[in-house]
């Protein structure tokens, strides 16, 4: 009884629960923003002043709701503006100052949380194979390292777009390339806050290969394609909606990224229970098509001259996914119980439906009046369509249907494959009003 | 969309009942929404509502025809499409209005009625021995501590504290069903459908072809008074327009506007990379009615909004620009040159008299900004340098831009393009830059050709004197081709190459084979030489046989040139570097012209700029009401997805025994740890647990502190 009472005390309401730092954090950020406001105010119209003050209620609630956001949001915080202060309004410093040129430029800062990454998902998989929980808390750190990293390149990258020129400056939210490093971003913190919800780091090293996959993609996209180069923005994407519209799609496609890796965590867990041929096989045509999906660039990027990058890619997605299967018997039993996987991958997949309804609403609002239609079966409109719908199926199925586990997971996969190409294979293969992130 | 719930209203028959049974159960429901999900994915891979005459080239007549029939080129608006649509919003309605009553009943009800029996129904349960005073009234006050609401009944068997939460969960049920029906109803009258209507029930036609604003006839005509269109017009600069056109399957109808829109100017502002900036359009509408105008600009993200008609910046083109053009003959031996005048979009006659027969020339655009990558060549398609990965990581690192980039990407100017079209009806389509480019050390006019709108244009390279003229290159070029100068130059050329006392033998072979050379060349260019070689020479001589032809063709052309340049008064230019290397350069662009398909190039010497914009024209009556439904379907799934409904019930017995159960809409991990939680908060308010406790938390609750 003692200790039951102890570990489940009444819970307190939310403005209870936050204590003196985090007032601190919310004033931190109020003084923040209103000394924007003071300083930038004039260069702002109302709507663009509106996002900026609604954004100090929302980060400090996101701060309260997930406390080691806090100091994540005061590093980067502090970081930039020591970024932003090395350059001392000239882009030709980046070049002479040590910090600037290998740590703080926007594009150094988002190559050390692409290798940090890597290092994170390795970390994680000795953790999961090794039963190492010093190498899981390792993958845990270098992933909370490397979102500072991708934030603070995102916020230098914004910094330097308007050294260009101010009427090049924009949000870091305009092109493939910089919606890619959001999406690392996103999906890895959420992967964080559920890591510390349901204190399980088994999952760790699933969710971060979609995020290195990710990743895979930015480098090739950085190096080979130059894809990095800040451009200005086209008429049809100066607006302030671009600043909310694109980061809530993100919720919604790390989300189901997330929920989809979860998934396949599920069908691993469950045939270690109720071993049988039948699940052994599904669980072998998951990996596989898992694997599809991350190397869906390499297969459509085969022949465009890049080859040994993507072959290379292509294997070694196949090889991670047939080991996974083959060590399934060692990865099963460390994974966290099939409830709470359940439970895991119905919270993401929820979220993430949410705040994508949210950003294709918001898509609508916009293209009503960029386009001069709400909706004009525009081929991103109808993916992002086609996907919502898709999710809107798996919701059914559980809340009404009360359907749960294997054929939920599967559901979920099939989603990613629906999900990668509405953000992806679109930009690939069809062309449309969104054209901003051909490849 | 509860399965398995039965209907409330008595249906009338029993195949009826099966009926609503079908359309608002779940399977139904996921059904719809796959169907929806594959049809829409059609209209992605097959581009839609582009011009009939596309598809009719990329399908051919039988699958055309096909495809047509099952509206394949406008999905979204085919009858099948919205019949998902329809059984969309009938199933949902079904469930909506089934559901709803039981919900809103649901959500006033307490159920403090339970019997003591259902207790031991509920996966989370307990018993407490209760101890103390006021036990009911604390635990009451330790429901409502957690965020319930309660109710109390005293019954035979004891108090019954009852209690819920989170009851607006249905209500996001009911908001965010209602939300998909407001929306698609509100999408309907937006879409085609009372185009549609008045088409079939108000005489409406379209009409096909090409036909003057003034010929459409008055059935095609839409009253400004319609209540929902989208279409298109185009405005040249100082013009004005009242009506916008709409395309519908192959044909057009006109919609009156209930305003005049004059553009007074149209605007374009590039970045100095070349990317566009910003599209404005400044206008006077002038409303119909009051005859009050106003000026207005509009741009991308920023519509004119007037009489309910909003009016976007769409798109831009040339609204007839002025242009005068240079010809000059590409073919024959004549130098001369000519004038020609017309504006984009005309045509007129083009008589050149080398050619036998007239040819039709179409002004087909004019671009006053080209943006091309220039320093490596040619615009597009040169060979990118492969950088090494030092350097490449080197790119990669540091700040998001390298300074000079833009360098690479320059304005290079206007450019015209322009059909000529033969008797037959065939044409090629040219491109020409106005301005001369620089490209491998020397400046260069280019002129594009192609002869079918599929390939990119190839670029002849004509090189510009030092007047910066195109004058020396014609002169060159009629001067190779110029029969009469061939003896006198090649006789020149064997003298100068030969020393004194060469015999005359010797120098008139020299001559011939010059001679000869440049007849060759002036058949077809290098091909014409190399198959001369290719015929007349042995295989192990060919190399060297054509390196002392093509010196021959060199200095007998040089000469010819010279020649000519001393008929025309001009002075002889010394056989120095510039001077030979433009000449080589003359002889190369004159080789490719053989294939330039037309006998003239036309240079444009002078511009008088007309530019049009395109504005699209909505009148959207369901603009709003797909806002609400949509703000209803936010509500809806926040509440559905983030409200937990739960109830509690506590029955507080006379001998001291308290019975605690709880159940939830959906249990989760969540309302598991609810309970413990209850459970134990409870245990701590009224008295110890009981022995007996539920299997809930052994389901591998995670340990979560």
């Amino acid at each position: 009884m003692e200790l039951a009472q102890a570990n489940y005390a009444a819970p307190l309401p939310l403005l209870k629960r936050i204590g003196l730092p985090d007032w601190l954090f919310a004033a931190v950020l109020a003084g923040g923003a209103l000394f924007a406001l003071s300083r930038y105010g004039a260069f702002m119209d109302g709507y663009e002043k509106a996002i900026l003050v609604c954004a100090v209620p929302a980060i400090a609630w996101l701060g309260w709701f997930f406390k080691p956001v806090r100091v994540l949001v005061v590093l980067v915080a502090v970081l930039s503006l020591l970024a932003i202060s090395l350059y001392g309004g000239s882009l030709a410093d980046a070049e002479k100052t040590f910090l600037l040129k290998y740590f703080l430029s926007s594009q150094s800062a988002i190559v050390w949380m692409s290798a940090l990454i890597f290092f994170a998902t390795g970390s994680y998989w000795l953790g999961l194979l090794a039963k190492s929980d010093f190498a899981a808390r390792t993958g845990s750190a270098l992933t909370w390292i490397a979102i500072a990293l991708g934030f603070i390149g995102l916020m230098v990258r914004w910094y330097e777009s308007y050294l260009i020129s101010p009427d090049v400056g924009h949000i870091p939210v305009s092109n493939l390339y910089e919606v890619f490093v959001l999406f690392c971003l996103i999906t890895s913190l959420m992967y964080l806050h559920y890591e510390r919800r349901y204190a399980t780091r088994g999952l760790g090293a699933f969710v971060m290969l979609v995020v290195s996959a990710a990743v895979g993609f930015l480098l090739w996209y950085t190096f080979e394609r130059g894809a990095h180069e800040i451009q200005p923005l086209v008429p049809a994407l100066q607006s302030w909606w671009m600043k909310i519209h694109v980061p809530a799609n993100f919720v919604g496609y790390g989300a189901f990224s997330l929920a989809a890796m979860v998934g396949f965590a599920t069908l691993l867990k469950s045939n270690h229970e109720n071993p049988s041929r039948k699940s052994l096989m599904s669980v072998w045509v998951a990996g596989f098509a898992l694997a599809a999906a991350l190397a869906l660039e390499s297969i459509v990027f085969r022949k465009s001259g890049a080859s040994p990058y993507w072959m290379a890619y292509f294997a070694l997605t196949f090889a991670i996914f047939g080991g996974i299967v083959m060590l399934r018997g060692r990865i099963a039993p460390q994974l966290p119980a099939l409830p709470v996987l359940d439970d895991l991958m119905y919270r993401a997949i929820a979220i993430g439906f949410a705040f994508f309804t949210v950003a294709t609403i918001l898509g609508a609002l916009w293209a009503a009046e960029a386009w001069g239609s709400y909706w004009s079966w525009d081929p991103k409109e109808t993916w992002a369509l086609i996907v919502w719908l898709n999710y809107a199926a798996w919701l059914h199925m559980r809340l009404i249907g009360g359907v749960r586990g294997v054929m939920l997971a599967w559901w979920a996969l099939g989603g990613l494959l629906v999900t990668t190409f509405a953000f992806l294979g679109v930009n690939i293969f069809l062309s449309g009003l969104h054209s901003y992130g051909t490849l | 969309m509860t399965s398995g719930a039965a209907s409330r209203a008595v249906p009338r028959t029993a195949l009826l009942r099966q009926a609503v049974e079908l359309l608002s159960s779940m399977r139904f429901a996921i059904s719809l929404l796959s169907f929806l999900a594959v049809a829409s994915v059609i209209g992605t891979i097959l581009k839609q509502n582009e011009p009939y005459n596309n598809y009719l080239n990329q399908f051919g007549q039988f699958w055309f025809a096909v495809f047509e029939t099952l509206s394949l080129y406008a999905v979204y608006n085919a009858w099948w499409f919205m019949l998902i649509l329809t059984f969309l919003v009938t199933s949902t309605s079904l469930c909506v209005l089934r559901n709803a009553p039981k919900m809103l009943a649901q959500m006033r009800t307490f159920k403090e009625n339970m019997r003591e029996q259902s207790f031991a129904a509920f996966a989370h349960r307990a018993e407490f021995d209760a101890s103390g005073p006021d036990v009911v009234a604390r635990v009451a006050a330790g429901l409502k501590q957690a965020g319930f609401n309660t109710k109390l009944a005293v019954g035979e068997v004891g108090t019954m504290v009852a209690a819920k939460a989170g009851s607006a969960n249905r209500l996001g049920y009911i908001f965010a069903h209602c939300g998909i029906i407001i929306i698609c109803v509100g999408g309907l009258l937006d879409g085609d459908l009372l185009l549609r209507a008045q088409m079939a029930f108000g005489g409406k036609e379209i009409v096909r072809g090409n036909p003057l604003i003034s010929e459409i006839p008055e059935k095609s005509r839409l009253a400004a008074g319609n209540p929902s269109f989208r279409g298109n017009i185009l405005i040249p600069e100082g013009g004005a327009r009242d009506f916008a056109l709409l395309n519908y399957a192959d044909g057009l109808l006109l919609q009156e506007l209930p305003f005049k829109i004059d553009l007074k100017r149209f605007v374009i502002e590039h970045y100095p990379t070349g990317q566009p900036k910003l599209f404005a359009s400044d206008v006077v509408v002038t409303d119909k009615d009051t005859g009050k105008s106003f000026e207005q600009r509009i741009e991308v993200n920023h519509p004119l909004i007037h009489k309910g008609v909003a009016v976007y910046q769409s798109s831009f083109d040339d609204g007839g620009t002025h242009v005068k053009l240079k010809g000059f003959p590409m073919s024959g031996e004549r130098d001369y040159s000519f004038t020609i005048s017309g504006e984009i979009g005309g045509t007129t006659v083009l008589t050149p008299d080398s050619a036998e027969k007239a040819l039709t020339l179409e002004f087909t655009s004019f671009r006053l900004f080209n943006v091309e990558r220039v320093g490596r060549g040619e615009p597009e398609g040169a060979v990118p340098v492969m950088p090494t990965l030092s350097e490449k990581l080197k790119q990669g690192l540091g700040p998001g831009t390298s300074p000079g980039k833009e360098k690479e990407m320059r304005n290079v100017g206007p450019s015209i393009g322009y059909k000529l079209r033969d008797a037959a009806g065939q044409a090629r389509e040219f491109h020409n830059y106005m301005l001369p480019m620089f490209i491998d050390g020397r400046q260069v006019l280019l002129a594009g050709m192609r002869e079918n709108p599929n390939e990119s244009f190839r670029y002849l390279r004509l090189p510009i004197d030092t007047d910066g003229s195109l004058a020396e290159f014609m002169r060159f070029r009629a001067a190779v081709l110029d029969r009469s100068l061939r003896e006198a130059a090649s006789a020149t050329l064997a003298r100068q190459m030969l020393p004194p006392d060469a015999t005359d033998t010797f120098r008139r072979q020299l001559a011939e084979s010059a001679r000869r050379a440049l007849e060759t060349f002036g058949a077809k260019g290098y091909q014409s030489v190399a198959a001369f070689i290719e015929k007349g020479v042995l295989e192990a001589e060919r190399e060297r046989a054509a390196d002392i032809f093509v010196r021959l063709l060199n200095g007998a052309a040089f000469e010819a040139w010279q020649l000519r340049r001393e008929k025309d008064g001009q002075r002889r230019l010394p056989a120095d570097d510039a001077t030979t290397r433009f000449a080589q350069d003359s002889l190369n662009a004159m080789s490719d012209s053989f294939f330039y398909g037309a006998p003239v190039y036309l240079h444009l010497n002078s511009f008088d700029e007309v530019k049009a914009s395109v504005f699209q024209l909505t009148r959207s009556p369901g603009k709003n009401i797909v806002y609400l439904g949509s703000l209803l379907l936010v509500l809806g799934v926040f509440a559905m997805l983030y409200i937990r409904e739960r109830r509690a019930w506590v029955l507080v017995k006379p001998d001291g025994r308290v019975l605690f159960a709880m159940s939830a809409l959906r249990r989760g991990v969540d309302d598991d740890r609810e309970f413990a939680r209850l459970r134990a908060q409870l245990g701590a308010q009224i008295g110890a647990q009981r022995g007996a406790q539920s299997g809930a938390e052994g389901n591998g609750s995670p340990g979560v502190a």
